[in-house]
């Protein structure tokens, strides 16, 4: 029976947080700091003919103007974040990694071209403006489906077409399963990029110490030890030089894992050079401009079914939007790949894939992270094949699902673990089966949709299962010790965004050492304190710095049971650990303190045995195989507005499986903001780039984030498959709310307007977009 | 470099005396002048709500202000709500709520529903929707963020009964 796993325990961390003394990268605050900005391109494509900085060195309070050209020879394109996958033969990839300041021509707007250092981030703005530059304008390549043509501008002038990457992945036979197919569905579809607009922009503060030669680093990244171990090779420094502490995040959803940016390079350099602190904090318009972005993909999709509704094959031909360069390698097009089947068992599978370059900034995962296009196409499809056939939709999946018995299930292709994707668990059907009560399916259909559709409301109602894989490697780590207070200290590399990791981790740890959550202090994202792992992304951290918080703390517990059971003379398997104390199960007066036994076992005088070690501390690592895949099921229910086509959500259910719950708060939490998300990825946020590939809603008046008047209450219910890949059970979530809601939106559009016939094949909508789809629907008829 | 001009503010109860550029922004004088971080700047143009204080009582988005535009006012900001060892009974409920992932856009709501309670003791949930659509929070789809206000404006009800 567990006490502290799986109970809604409010987070450790919210006082600081709510009072405003938690701190954030720009926070920061050292004696003789200076401020940095950037001179961004307006073109997206364009040769870089001169630059002249010399009206900005003049400028009073101006320290320092970096071009790429002044950088000499420490100007470095790169480093890659993820290099592509070395498993799939036949793979072309050409890798083009970001540069720190344009060199030659810039490749998307908002590139950096100049680097001020100034007194005051307003004098470096100024000097900003003194900078001349000559450009020379170039065609751009904004389009991802011309971007391939013959004669088509070259966004790498080094290469010979647009090409990034052309890969094929496949399953079984998908030509003779065609050869036997009764029913075959062909459609494109194509979905559009957003931003993740995370609330807190991105910022660095760098501050070489010369005589401690030593670097410190304030970065909002996810990945606070790859960034110590790329600025520390970049710099020539040992890893031990550099610090980087990754503080409270004003939100990540993913752009934060991309590393290096530009800036995150130049302002340690800089740093470095001028002996100084150097602060630089983005601002709205260069996040729009300059953060990574995600979603745009074309497939050429064609789904393969037997008479009886049964999937027989699926195939996409897809273009992957990369912007112009590639760093994140091919992480979202193959999570889309691997979610294409959705939580379907399909024994036929053919992908082709060509990632292509433009000049729009370059993409890594936001939220969802590929997972969305991959259930956006097999619903979309799902859906289409459903009205084609006659088959009620809900019905159509439940003649898929993968069932219980099935897993381990193998999708026979590499995810983005670059291993063989393997769905470790689940059971698919009870949870479609309660999120269908719960929104009452069946009820609406038949009853209530007519009724209100009778009244004159167009109503409609979707029911969309996704998975999604998570958790997946290489590995996470955490040290864990008790102070002779009794507190516990518990460090892990995994930075935190507002997951609530210091109560979630407290929770893991509480659940071996009997203490109480508030007594845990939970150090996350200081390399100073633990400098071991990757980051937090892919859904991740529950899973693998859960279990590796989890494998600590049963070590640290052993060391106290072995112990205690010597001082209290009694055998360990009498011990129980309750409230900070260890005590003999049956007779409570004979108890110490873990504060006590810690100070025991760190003796002033006497020996340590040989073999043993001091303190009660302990490493330990988790490193899984491969991940462990969650499922979920969406619903809602839809009242369109037919003169603005506002949408108003009436009710939205979200029935979670992943796997064992650790806080219920916290993870409600993250579906809710996940929906949240995904709501404005269906139907509000759209970033808008014109035939120039320039970014025409780049401010937060233009791009519409969901408000409190836009989200819905959410009704969350959860069912329990626990991994068996990991000691927890757990499965990652964060990213799960997000996943199936732009099908589901698709779906329950449709099933509104169902008399007109109206099919929706691309992502995200607005009202004006479905006025101008529903006015071409009726000109067709 | 333009001339300074002379400014006194009452923040959060104390008088501050300070020497400005008129270009000052109210959000980056009280972050970066007066070190008072909580308040948060998240766009810059108005937007997203993150950096609202209190100015003579009622909510203003600090980053579209001056500092000098504060001489002679009266601004509230987080900090003079509650403590970590004394919270406000809207920080409280925030707490209690799970009304608060990243914390980033928090201290701006915190604000606005200050003077909205005062004014609304008994608000449903439509109104506090309203109240806060004009602050953006990407992480908790504001779901608990209408709970704890209206766990707040219970427990405040109570407290001055």
């Amino acid at each position: 029976m567990r006490k502290y796993i799986g109970e809604r325990i409010k987070r450790n961390e919210d006082p600081r947080l709510l009072t405003g003394k938690a701190l954030f990268v720009d926070d920061v605050d050292l004696p003789g700091m200076l401020h940095a900005a950037f001179l961004r391109s307006d073109y997206a494509h364009a040769r870089l003919l001169s630059i002249d900085v010399s009206q900005a060195l003049e400028r009073p309070g101006v320290v320092a103007v970096y071009t790429a050209e002044l950088m000499g020879d420490e100007w470095q394109p790169g480093p890659p974040n993820v290099s592509p996958p070395p498993t799939v033969e036949n793979i072309t990839f050409h890798s083009r990694t970001q540069v720190p300041l344009a060199k030659g021509k810039v490749r998307h707007v908002g590139e950096a071209i100049a680097m001020v250092i100034a007194e005051s981030r307003y004098i470096a703005e100024d000097a900003v403006e003194d900078i001349l530059v000559d450009f020379e304008p170039l065609v751009a390549v904004a389009d991802l489906e011309s971007a391939l043509d013959p004669g088509a501008p070259l966004v790498h002038d080094d290469l010979e077409s647009n090409l990034a990457c052309h890969m094929v992945q496949c399953k079984g036979d998908y030509e003779a399963a065609k050869e036997i197919a009764d029913v075959i569905i062909r459609r494109k579809i194509d979905i559009d990029r957003g931003a993740a607009a995370a609330m807190e922009n991105r910022g660095i503060v760098a501050n070489w110490d010369e005589k401690s030669q030593h670097m410190t680093i304030w970065d909002t990244t996810q990945a606070p030890i790859p960034i110590r171990n790329g600025v520390a090779s970049r710099l020539g420094l040992n890893q031990t030089q550099v610090r980087v502490i990754a503080p409270f995040i004003g939100g990540g959803f993913g752009p934060k894992m991309m590393m290096h940016y530009p800036e995150e390079i130049l302002i340690p350099w800089i740093s470095k050079k001028l002996c100084k602190p150097v602060k630089w904090i983005e601002d709205r318009r260069e996040n729009f401009l300059a953060t990574t972005q995600e979603r745009r993909q074309v497939h050429e999709a064609e789904m393969l079914l037997s008479n009886d509704g049964k999937i027989l094959g699926l195939s996409h031909t897809f273009l992957h939007d990369s912007g112009a360069y590639d760093p994140y390698g091919l992480t979202i097009p193959l999570n889309t790949e691997s979610h294409a089947a959705g939580a379907y068992d399909l024994p036929n599978y053919y992908s082709d894939l060509t990632v292509v370059f433009t000049n729009k900034m370059y993409t890594t995962p936001i939220r969802g992270a590929g997972r969305p296009q991959g259930i956006f196409l097999i619903e979309r499809m799902m859906d289409i094949a459903a009205r084609e056939m006659g088959i009620d939709p809900l019905e159509l999946r439940y003649r898929n699902l993968i069932p219980p018995e099935a897993f381990p299930y193998d999708r026979e292709i590499i995810d983005q673990a670059f291993a063989l994707l393997t769905f470790d668990s689940g059971n698919y059907r009870p949870a479609v089966e309660k999120a269908a009560e719960m929104i009452g399916y069946e009820q609406f259909i038949k009853e209530e949709g007519p009724r209100l559709r009778a009244e004159g409301k167009t109503v409609g109602i979707g029911i969309i299962p996704f998975v999604e894989t998570t958790g997946v490697g290489p590995y996470e780590g955490a040290r864990i010790n008790i102070e002779p207070s009794g507190k516990v200290n518990v460090a892990t590399g995994v930075g935190t965004q507002g997951q609530g990791h210091f109560t979630s981790f407290a929770q893991i740890v509480a659940e071996q050492l009997g203490v109480d959550i508030r007594d845990i202090n939970l150090v996350s994202g200081d390399s100073a304190e633990f400098h071991w792992g990757t980051g937090t992304f892919a859904s991740r951290g529950a899973v693998v710095a859960g279990n590796a918080i989890h494998a600590s703390a049963s070590i640290v517990r052993d060391k106290v049971l072995k112990l205690a059971s010597k001082l209290l003379e009694a055998p360990e398997e009498e011990l129980e650990l309750e409230d900070g104390f260890v005590r003999v199960a049956d007779i409570p007066r004979l108890s110490i303190s873990l504060g006590d036994l810690a100070a025991e076992a760190n003796p002033l005088r006497g020996a340590v045995e040989p073999g043993t070690e001091p303190g009660l501390e302990a490493t330990a690592y988790f490193g899984p195989k491969s991940g462990a895949t969650a499922f979920g099921v969406h619903a809602m229910i839809i009242e369109v507005d037919p003169e603005t086509l506002m949408i108003e959500i009436k009710r939205y259910v979200v029935v979670e499986d992943c796997g064992t719950v650790l806080n219920p708060l916290i993870l409600d939490g993250q579906v809710h903001g996940g929906v949240a998300m995904g709501i404005g990825n269906a139907y509000y946020e759209q970033l808008i780039f014109d035939e120039n590939a320039q970014l025409l809603n780049a401010s937060l008046a233009d791009y519409l984030i969901p408000t409190a008047c836009e989200v819905p209450r959410i009704e969350v219910a959860h069912v329990e498959t626990p991994s068996p890949l990991n000691p927890l059970g757990t499965k990652g979530a964060g990213e799960a709310g997000a996943i199936p809601v732009p099908a589901l939106f698709a779906q329950a559009i449709e099933n509104a307007f169902a008399e007109s016939g109206l099919e929706i094949l691309e992502m995200p909508l607005s009202p004006n977009r479905l006025y101008e789809l529903l006015q071409e629907k009726e000109s067709d008829t | 470099m333009s001339d300074l001009y002379p400014l006194t503010v009452t923040i959060n109860d104390t008088e501050y005396q300070r020497e400005v550029d008129p270009r000052l922004l109210l959000s980056d004088f009280l972050r970066h002048e007066l070190g008072l971080t909580g308040t948060h700047v998240g766009c810059e143009h108005g937007v997203c709500g993150a950096c609202t204080v209190l100015f003579d009582g009622l909510p203003v988005r600090s980053c579209l202000m001056f500092a000098v535009q504060a001489d002679g006012h009266q601004v509230q900001t987080v900090e003079g709500l509650g403590t970590v060892d004394d919270l406000h009974p809207i920080q409280q409920a925030f707490w209690d709520a799970h009304g608060l992932q990243c914390g980033f856009c928090t201290p701006g709501i915190l604000m606005t529903l200050v003077p909205f309670l005062e004014k609304n003791p008994h608000p449903d949930e439509d109104q506090i929707r309203h109240a806060i659509s004009g602050n953006i929070c990407r992480c908790t789809g504001y779901q608990f963020i209408v709970d704890a206000v209206k766990l707040a404006a219970e427990s405040m009800n109570l407290e001055t009964k």
